[in-house]
């Protein structure tokens, strides 16, 4: 297994190394308009000059190998438009905690209430009426049937007039504005876990062993408990480590919403922008743990069902 | 008493069942050797039973999910027949009514110098839902229904393209990832250079290159949707991979694909299906996030994403909101319509629910 790891985390330095090759050149094919705030009025000359400044004049092997060369020394470089002059792993810095804190607590409430959500109609689906069934997938049809851009508005808007203190805009030093874009934040996710766990624990629950453990007379709690739901997580399990570690990339449409300084829309923004610095560093930072995130899924997986090997073992393929 | 439970109501009736059968027949027979009958060992074997047929009967009981399958094909139907119809409206003109001018002290129409009457042209903006426009017009003069129904074929058709595309890319990458062991590097690599390389960009520079529209769009999304399902395929596939059938496979000699084919994909039926039934609504939701962002399709192509966008923009004015919820409630319809058939139609897959 350890082998397995260092093999994979060794790879994943190629992986990044292609990635921000791929996106270098992907950001050199921008119109060069775009790096310049009143490109009509500017003369050849003073083109020239202002590329010459955002290092665009190199051929790109050359700049690839400054990035770099910064990227280790710890200059990553400072954003030209966004923030003008600002070293962008400031910029990053100072949204980071802020996406962070609001992601963790919202998914944290999410697995909360969307896991036992989901054992609730899962097990529900075995008695009569099934109304913990039908009620839930009425919750999770409304939340996957309206887009998310919709209920978030609607949320900030008739949520800001309940009494209790409730605001249209986010105050960091007032925990009362959190709850709002909390909720909303977690609203999606429960709907995911709920939905995908049912799924998973209704095919659990047809097996045949699980019928003998019926019929044997094991207790429904224990069945579900030791059996249905343990089997049913491990497909789950692989992507909480990357939601948890994602959750600093923060929400687009809710982080715009309640105008909360965060991560969410950063990234979108930069790339309009053309601020090229400041996109090579998100894209850095986001693909090293994305990648990191499957890795540690991967493994999590493996420790909750330890017929999953990953590694090689005797009688392979 | 009543039994409440439904598990002893179930047992009560077994019982009762149980009870007319031995009733029938009598003591001698049940308590006899049976001839020795040569052609019993021929008997069974082929049963008729087909996977398939049984799964669309197992589907087709379920009256819920029927309501919403004929929903979704009778929208599509309809989208397609709404433009031939008599008296409907073009989505991309802008309409607006002629005045002529009165004037004020003759009462006569006013006229120009060429003894022409003078015509003040009044847009359509922002009409309620009335007889003339059925869902209203927007905010330059556009007819919401007839909008709406080419969007919503418009978007139909980015998600069936792009589902497409997701389904086989996305099965056929998952499935070799996850059981092909030489090709887990090679996938992963792949799969990590994919997912990073942000979808913003992709379709910034696809559309600084390409001509923004349908097809520029389909392809911007179809390069990176299909990367969810090929990972979600792939766990899947990792699970059960080594799982003692297929050991067993393996040890009979089973070609690769075949185990692939035969073993691993008939498993994974209900939980494919239930992803496929997502993957649409999922494009079209991707679609209303690019519009979100600016980038989605030019405005002569209505679709959904760029209705709700629209009718995002306008929500703060109470009078305005009809222009957001028509086209909220037509994607919201859409949505439920596929979670549901793709539910019913996941739960129909389980051959442990064919019998009854």
């Amino acid at each position: 297994m350890a082998k397995y790891i260092g093999k994979r985390l060794l790879r994943s330095l190629l992986t990044l190394l292609i990635i921000i090759t791929i996106v270098f050149s992907l950001l050199r094919l921008m119109p060069i308009e775009g790096y310049f705030e009143n490109f009509e009025k500017l003369s050849a000359a003073q083109i020239n000059v202002g590329l010459r400044q955002l290092g665009l004049k190199d051929p790109l092997p050359v700049q690839m190998l400054n990035f770099w060369k910064g990227v280790f020394k710890g200059d990553w470089g400072v954003s030209h438009k966004y923030a003008v002059g600002r070293p962008v792993l400031d910029i990053i810095a100072d949204k980071v905690p802020v996406s962070l804190r609001m992601g963790l607590i919202s998914l944290g409430f999410a697995l909360l209430l969307g896991l036992p959500l989901g054992i609730l109609m899962a097990r529900s689906t075995r008695t009569r009426f099934k109304i913990g069934d039908k009620l839930g997938t009425v919750f999770v049809v409304i939340i996957e049937g309206i887009p998310a851009a919709i209920y978030h508005l609607l949320i900030q808007f008739y949520g800001s007039k309940l009494p209790g203190g409730f605001e249209m805009f986010f105050h960091a030093d007032k925990p009362v504005t959190w709850i709002l874009p909390i909720f909303s934040l977690a609203l999606g996710n429960i709907a995911y876990y709920a939905m995908w766990l049912r799924r998973y624990m209704v095919d659990e629950n047809n097996k045949d062993y699980v019928r003998l453990a019926r019929a044997k007379g094991v207790s429904g709690g224990k069945i579900f408990s030791a059996h249905v739901f343990r089997n049913a997580i491990v497909p789950l399990a692989q992507f909480i480590p990357t939601s948890i570690i994602l959750t600093l990339m923060g929400s687009l449409y809710v982080e715009s919403l309640y105008s909360i300084p965060g991560m969410g829309g950063l990234l979108v923004q930069a790339i309009q922008r053309q601020d090229n610095t400041l996109v090579q560093a998100l894209v850095l930072i986001y693909a090293a743990i994305s990648i990191l995130g499957l890795l540690v899924g991967d493994l999590f997986m493996a420790l909750l069902d330890p017929r999953i090997a990953l590694g090689k073992k005797e009688g392979d393929r | 008493m009543a039994l409440f439970r439904f598990k002893d109501r179930k047992t009560e009736e077994l019982a009762a069942h149980l009870n007319d059968h031995a009733k029938a027949v009598d003591e001698k027979e049940l308590f006899s050797f049976a001839p020795y009958d040569p052609n019993a060992g021929e008997r069974g074997g082929y049963s008729g039973y087909s996977y398939w047929r049984s799964t669309i009967r197992a589907f087709r009981k379920n009256a819920v999910a029927m309501f919403f399958l004929f929903i979704i094909v009778a929208t599509l139907l309809f989208t397609f027949v709404e433009p031939l119809l008599p008296y409907e409206k073009e989505p991309n003109t802008i309409y607006y009514s002629e005045q002529v001018q009165i004037d004020l002290f003759t009462r006569q129409p006013k006229l120009d110098e060429n003894g022409n009457p003078v015509v003040k042209v009044d847009l359509s903006r922002d009409i309620k839902p009335g007889k003339e426009y059925w869902f209203g017009t927007n905010a330059i003069g556009q007819d919401l229904w007839s909008q709406i129904w080419e969007g919503t074929r418009n978007s139909l058709f980015i998600g069936f393209a792009v589902a497409c595309v997701d389904a086989i890319l996305g099965i056929l990458v998952g499935v070799l990832w996850g059981y092909v062991r030489k090709l887990d590097f090679f996938f992963t690599e792949l799969y990590n250079v994919f997912d990073n390389v942000p979808q913003t960009l992709i379709v910034v520079i696809i559309s600084y290159i390409l001509r923004p529209g349908m097809g520029t769009m389909i392809f911007a999304m179809c390069l990176t949707s299909w990367l969810a399902t090929a990972r979600f395929v792939r766990n899947q596939v990792v699970i059960i991979r080594d799982r003692d059938y297929n050991l067993a496979s393996r040890c009979l000699g089973t070609p690769p694909w075949r185990i692939m084919v035969k073993n691993l994909l008939p498993y994974l039926v209900s939980i494919i299906t239930m992803r496929m039934a997502l993957a649409i609504p999922a494009a079209i939701s991707n679609e209303v996030f690019i519009t979100y962002i600016g980038l989605g399709v030019p405005l002569e192509t209505p679709t959904l994403g760029t209705l709700v966008e629209a009718g995002r923009k306008v929500m703060s004015s109470a009078s305005l909101r009809y222009q957001l919820f028509f086209p909220v409630v037509v994607l919201a319809v859409i949505t439920i319509s596929f979670y549901v058939i793709g539910n019913a139609f996941a739960d129909a897959a389980d051959p442990k629910n064919h019998v009854n």
